[in-house]
């Protein structure tokens, strides 16, 4: 089953829609609450950083029985250094994104934690797309 | 509909039920229908919060608590009475009157619920400061633990697991008899309950508990036989009561029951909220990892202004929760019995782990779950999406569940029929079946020529 949602750049408020959607399907399908939330924590930070770094994206949930791949594709700066940007607490949010609670470096590594696989493909200049998996 | 396996504290009696669809839109849980003219309850999702025992306007709605006579079974016989029971009456009716009343009804002792709010304090800010898991949710609503049950199992291990006031106070009567060489066969507790979710968390109590309470009485019910005993002077004169008094309270205690009285005695960050509409909106929040900031402690109470707000509480809400902080204000900080209650309960105070209990929406085979919901998705985009509940469910999301669960089919829906009348699919007469079939066949008559006849 596939579930589709777009992320506007630089609105917070709706930041989060698109994960608790798919919370809402997880939890209607009788999935694990262990691993719902795993999936929630992984989205929603990915998510935000579309939100907070992107010029807009995309996020597509392909539920199956024995689990769900999300990918999270934006156009955007995309990341110089993604080993640099694996490290928790390297950041580039901005000050305004900082204040608001976002961007305290912990994204991509708190996606990587949460998920059982990640793939990062990303061109400076382009945008960014995530895969994220998540087993059942 | 679904087996019932969980005490119900409600019931709907169809007799009475005029299918109004008033609680269908108010169930936080979404578990009722309206099918043949009657509301009908998914009784496995309900949370026995009572939302729909207020909304419905022909009291087709009974709550489900013991018989009073059933207390006659005991030779001492405690009651519980919480706070908020003394709050509703008019200031001019002195408490020992009510007592005495409440003795004459039947009952050897009186004692105040909230006597156990000392002990709990120290308790519940030992059990914040170890919590692993913040915020630490409280366990002190019962309607608030069974929607964390059912709608919020994610959430479950922050629930905080020490007994309610009620429970530890309850705990205390039962351990003073014994310690004193009582028959434990001989003694009955009964707790005055302000709401019905509290009836069923003491027939089917959450983590691994039992309770010693013998029997729920109906607040409502008590209320009325005082008032009506003391309008008509049926009470014993000054220093004549039978009943032995047991109401040393502090005003920490007093404050227990409203918004805010837990949330106030918590070392840390502590946020109190009430009615069932912001708990749920918080929780999904909480449970959406949207929470950021630090905090500690969870107060969340189903009832706005909480336990004055109880259903079976008489009296307007501000009054009653008004009433009790003046009582409080000249309360002294603890009481005279603390002491013992932490020698009597402190073994007592802690229980196990609570269970969720999963709302089966689709099916209980994810391969299946999944055909169905998307199938259901399927049904959203054709469905009005306006929620107007004339199919009998409270809203199109849930008529398109019900469509695949083959609870209820498309044809239910008042908007699809007039789609198949103008593609000439339906018959009118086909239509008006349908919605007999709902809504009872009473509705399609024409009353007023009917009486003009």
């Amino acid at each position: 089953m596939r579930l589709e949602y777009d992320v506007a750049a630089g609105d917070f408020t709706r930041a989060g829609n698109a994960s608790s959607a798919i919370k809402k399907a997880l939890k209607q399908l009788g999935v694990a609450p262990a691993v719902v939330k795993r999936v929630v924590v992984a989205v929603y930070e990915a998510e935000v950083n579309i939100v907070a770094h992107s010029y807009g994206g995309h996020i597509t949930a392909d539920i199956e029985p024995e689990g769900i791949s999300v990918v999270l594709a934006d156009t955007g700066p995309g990341i110089p250094d993604v080993r640099k940007a694996m490290q928790k607490g390297f950041s580039t949010a901005s000050k305004e994104v900082r204040e608001m609670g976002f961007g305290a470096g912990m994204g991509l590594p708190n996606i990587q934690e949460n998920a059982d696989d990640l793939k990062i493909e990303t061109e400076v200049g382009k945008g960014t797309t995530l895969s994220i998996y998540i087993k059942f | 509909m679904e087996h019932n396996t969980f005490h119900k504290a409600l019931e709907i009696q169809p007799e009475l039920c005029i299918g109004c669809s008033h609680c269908i839109k108010v169930c936080p849980t979404e578990a009722l229908r309206v099918s043949g003219g009657k509301a009908l309850l998914y009784a496995d999702w309900c949370i026995d919060c009572g939302r729909c025992f207020r909304v419905c306007p022909s009291r087709a709605i009974r709550v489900v608590d013991d018989d009073f006579d059933n207390i006659f079974s005991y030779r001492h016989r405690v009651l519980l009475v919480p706070a908020v029971f003394y709050a509703q009456f008019e200031k001019r009716i002195p408490r020992r009157v009510i007592n005495d009343i409440l003795g004459d009804m039947g009952f050897s002792e009186v004692c105040t619920v909230e006597q156990s709010a000392d002990t709990l304090v120290e308790e519940i800010n030992g059990y914040v400061r170890g919590a692993g898991e913040k915020p630490v949710i409280s366990s002190f609503c019962p309607a608030v633990i069974r929607l964390i049950q059912v709608r919020f199992p994610s959430l479950i291990d922050r629930i905080m697991l020490l007994l309610p006031p009620i429970e530890v106070t309850a705990q205390y009567y039962v351990r003073r008899w014994q310690m004193g060489g009582g028959d434990p066969a001989e003694l009955g507790v009964f707790y005055l309950t302000p709401c019905i979710a509290k009836i069923a968390a003491v027939k089917s109590p959450v983590g691994g508990y039992e309770s010693p309470i013998s029997g729920v009485i109906n607040m409502d019910y008590v209320y009325n036989k005082v008032l009506h005993a003391y309008k008509n002077k049926k009470y014993p004169e000054e220093g004549m009561g039978t009943e032995s008094v047991n109401d040393a309270v502090s005003s920490k205690g007093l404050l227990w029951p409203l918004t805010g009285g837990e949330a106030s005695q918590i070392e840390g960050r502590a946020l109190s909220i009430d009615g069932m509409s912001n708990v749920i909106e918080f929780l999904e929040k909480l449970e959406d990892e949207e929470i950021e900031e630090p905090i500690d402690y969870l107060e969340l109470r189903g009832c706005d202004e909480s336990c004055p707000g109880g259903i079976l509480v008489q009296g307007n809400r501000f009054l009653v929760a008004d009433n009790l902080r003046e009582v409080a204000a000249s309360a002294p900080d603890t009481h005279i019995k603390a002491e013992e209650y932490k020698r009597f309960c402190s073994a007592y105070i802690k229980m196990d782990a609570v269970e969720p209990r999963s709302m089966v929406k689709y099916d209980k085979d994810i391969n299946v779950a999944i055909k169905k919901m998307e199938m259901a998705g399927m049904l959203r985009k054709i469905l009005p999406d306006i929620d107007c509940g004339a199919c009998g469910a409270p809203s199109c999301e849930a008529l398109a569940a019900d469509i695949v669960r083959e609870d209820a089919s498309l044809n239910n829906c008042i908007f699809m029929q007039a789609r198949f009348e103008k593609e000439g699919s339906l018959q009118v007469s086909e239509a008006i079946d349908l919605m007999e079939q709902v809504w009872g066949k009473d509705r399609f008559v024409n009353k007023e020529k009917s009486e003009s006849e």
